[in-house]
């Protein structure tokens, strides 16, 4: 077991920077999910920590012990690729034991262990196929049993799961959550699924452009997000973003929210004028709320437990409210409806797309 | 339906014919069209066929028919060419053949180890001038033979390795076929990069990934190179004449020009016999490493 500690490191192709002076510290037993959108520097960040990819700038350490010129292999950590990397030659059972069998093991000891990893991940009646004749899923499974079967201090996943259709996704998404219960190691998972992330994480690390967003539990980053970008790319259905301004002038701040009119709010920490409003799709109801306009709907789309109705409001604005599937309003499109939110469930955003609190 | 006029229904079956003629007919152009294609084919393969079938009927015929009828067909089947000719030089065909084998199994051999381990280097190292390296080898591949023949003789003769196979197969363990190089290197290219990563992290070395991973991937680029390698080297005519002196070693496309003697007194039927003979190990070889080329791209089964 190991915590993992990142020093503003740094990583340039030429003069192209990937990830600047990035601070992180993982501890023992986590599983932190890094996610951003592609070419955020995520896997870049992951392949850096496995060794596969040089540091150019800070350190990085997995326990107390600095690695940034440490083999791969001496590091003591386990990665899973996105494409699975299994040997196309080798049946599941050499490749689960393709790692053993360069450490001085016994072939008894390697058999015990490649049948363990196998019992774990249901796989035992495929150890004798090749890669190819086994399904998205299986493949993943193995993938997962020759890191395990390693006992390495620290998993590493790269978008493991992007290749598998959606069901399959989820399935393996549990036994992903169940694993880690059972082995209580360190993992660091790379996604761009924020779906994959909140459902997995002891924390998230939101990444752009090489640079950390935010860190936090799943809960922390959806109710609190430190940023717009945060905001936007964790919760799904999106949230909704409203352009407003601000007036602090007289004392009180006064709002004016488009098409929701004014606004009267405790003073907000900010000097910004211009600022962004966010309010979750579950935030937004039908007929209630203490800020309210009125809006024609566009879209519902019923999808049985919940319901999307999509709005816009006289201005254009397009909203979105995410509702219980329960809802009896029958909604077409077309439909004249009055929605709103109340005063708690707004988020503040400076033109720094920073958060920002009401203040007192 | 029952409205329907007699007038109607003759109209629709008349309607009918003229479409089936049309069918029939177009069915017979199509017949036509694929009897032309494959006369044209048979006609062409023949063409190139030609010179073969002319070798292997001569090397059936008596001496004065060879070269007297253009009819393919030998007048009596006589096998005497190749009897007489396996012992008809003053070393036996035996010798010939053994020493050939000996040179191309050798260079296969030595191609194939030396330009795949250069061609992983190319493929997946990083190293200081690999991008200079890489080009000054595909230069080497424009460079005609015959420029540098004399200064590798020159060359061979101070090592005291003229009269020796040494100067046939020592180059081939030097990866010195750079088209080879570049065949692996491309092929190499293609293999997923993360089943060399996936290694390391398993804590294997560059070599063994070369060995446990790339090399067992790489049967269809293996086999290519090992068949084009072995017809080359098999039929290869300038580098034995030149490094060779002593009958006793010559190579069987050597040994086949003594047929030709000076004074006028060839055999060529026995030639012609032995010319047929040197074929067949070529056509075995490729016949059992084609397989492999198949086989290879069946088993590489990645996404």
């Amino acid at each position: 077991m190991a915590g993992l500690t990142l020093r503003n490191v740094g990583k340039t192709y030429g003069a192209v920077e990937v990830i600047t002076g990035l601070n992180l510290d993982v501890v023992d037993g986590e599983f932190l999910v890094l996610v951003g959108p592609s070419g955020c520097g995520k896997s870049t960040l992951l392949r850096m920590i496995a060794g596969l990819e040089e540091v150019t700038e800070g350190t990085i350490a997995i326990g107390d012990r600095i690695v940034n010129d440490l083999a791969p292999s001496k590091r003591q950590l386990s990665m899973v690729f996105q494409s699975y990397a299994l040997y196309p030659h080798m049946s599941v059972k050499k490749n689960l034991a393709f790692g053993l069998q360069n450490q001085k093991m016994s072939k008894a000891e390697i058999e015990e262990k490649v049948l363990n990893a196998a019992r774990i991940l249901q796989i035992e009646q495929l150890l004798h196929r090749k890669p190819r004749q086994l399904s998205g899923g299986q493949k993943q499974r193995v993938a997962i049993g020759r890191s395990i079967v390693r006992e390495p201090h620290l998993f590493l996943f790269d978008e493991p799961l992007s290749n598998l259709d959606a069901e399959l996704r989820v399935q393996m998404r549990v036994e992903l959550a169940s694993l880690y219960k059972r082995l209580k190691t360190t993992m660091i998972y790379v996604t761009h699924d924020q779906v994959e992330a909140m459902t997995l994480a002891s924390r998230i690390v939101v990444l752009r452009n090489g640079v950390i967003e935010q860190v936090g539990r799943p809960q922390d980053l959806y109710k609190r997000p430190a940023n717009l970008f945060v905001a936007g790319f964790i919760g799904s259905p999106k949230i909704n973003m409203l352009p407003a301004v601000l007036d602090q002038s007289g004392g009180t701040a006064r709002l004016t929210l488009g098409d929701f009119g004014d606004v009267e709010l405790k003073a907000l920490a900010t000097a910004d004028r211009a600022i962004t409003v966010c309010v979750r799709p579950e935030a937004m109801k039908v007929g209630m709320g203490e800020i309210r306009t009125t809006g024609t709907i566009q879209l519902v789309e019923y999808l049985g437990s919940e319901m999307l109705v999509h709005f816009t409001t006289a201005s254009g604005q397009a909203l979105l409210l995410h509702g219980g599937g329960e809802t009896e309003l029958d909604y077409e499109p077309g439909q004249e409806v009055n929605i709103g939110f109340n005063r708690a469930d707004m988020h503040f955003f400076d033109a720094s797309e920073s958060r920002v609190e009401i203040a007192g | 339906m029952n409205a329907t006029s007699p007038e109607l229904t003759r109209e629709m079956e008349e309607a009918a014919a003229v479409a089936h003629r049309m069918r029939v007919a177009r069915e017979k152009r199509a017949r036509n069209m694929r009897l032309m294609k494959h006369v044209f084919l048979i006609v062409m393969s023949l063409i190139m066929l030609y010179p073969l079938l002319w070798l292997v009927s001569a090397s059936f015929k008596p001496e004065n028919e060879i070269f007297s009828t253009l009819n393919l067909w030998p007048s009596e089947f006589r096998l005497s060419n190749y009897i007489e000719g396996w012992e008809g030089l003053p070393i036996s065909f035996t010798t010939f053949f053994t020493n050939s084998l000996i040179v191309t199994v050798l260079s296969v051999i030595g191609n194939l180890l030396s330009c795949s381990f250069a061609a992983y280097a190319f493929a997946r190292l990083q190293f200081n001038g690999r991008n200079f390296f890489f080009a000054l080898m595909m230069m080497t591949l424009m460079i005609p033979y015959h420029v540098v023949l004399i200064p590798q003789y020159v060359l061979f003769l101070n090592l005291g390795w003229i009269d020796t196979y040494l100067p046939l197969i020592v180059p081939k363990f030097l990866a010195s076929d750079a088209f080879f190089i570049f065949l692996m290197v491309q092929f190499f290219r293609q293999l997923p990069r993360e089943l060399d990563e996936a290694a390391m992290i398993d804590g294997y070395s560059v070599y063994k990934i070369y060995w446990i991973i790339i090399l067992p991937l790489s049967l269809p680029a293996m086999a290519t190179a090992a068949i084009f390698s072995f017809i080359w080297v098999w039929e290869d005519f300038l580098p034995p004449l030149i490094y060779l002196n002593d009958i006793k070693s010559y190579t069987v496309p050597l040994a086949l020009r003594l047929f030709l003697a000076s004074d006028g007194t060839s055999a060529y039927g026995q030639m012609f016999a032995m010319s047929v003979l040197s074929l067949v190990p070529v056509v075995l070889f490729f016949v059992l490493f084609q397989k492999l080329i198949v086989r290879g791209i069946a088993t590489s089964g990645m996404k």
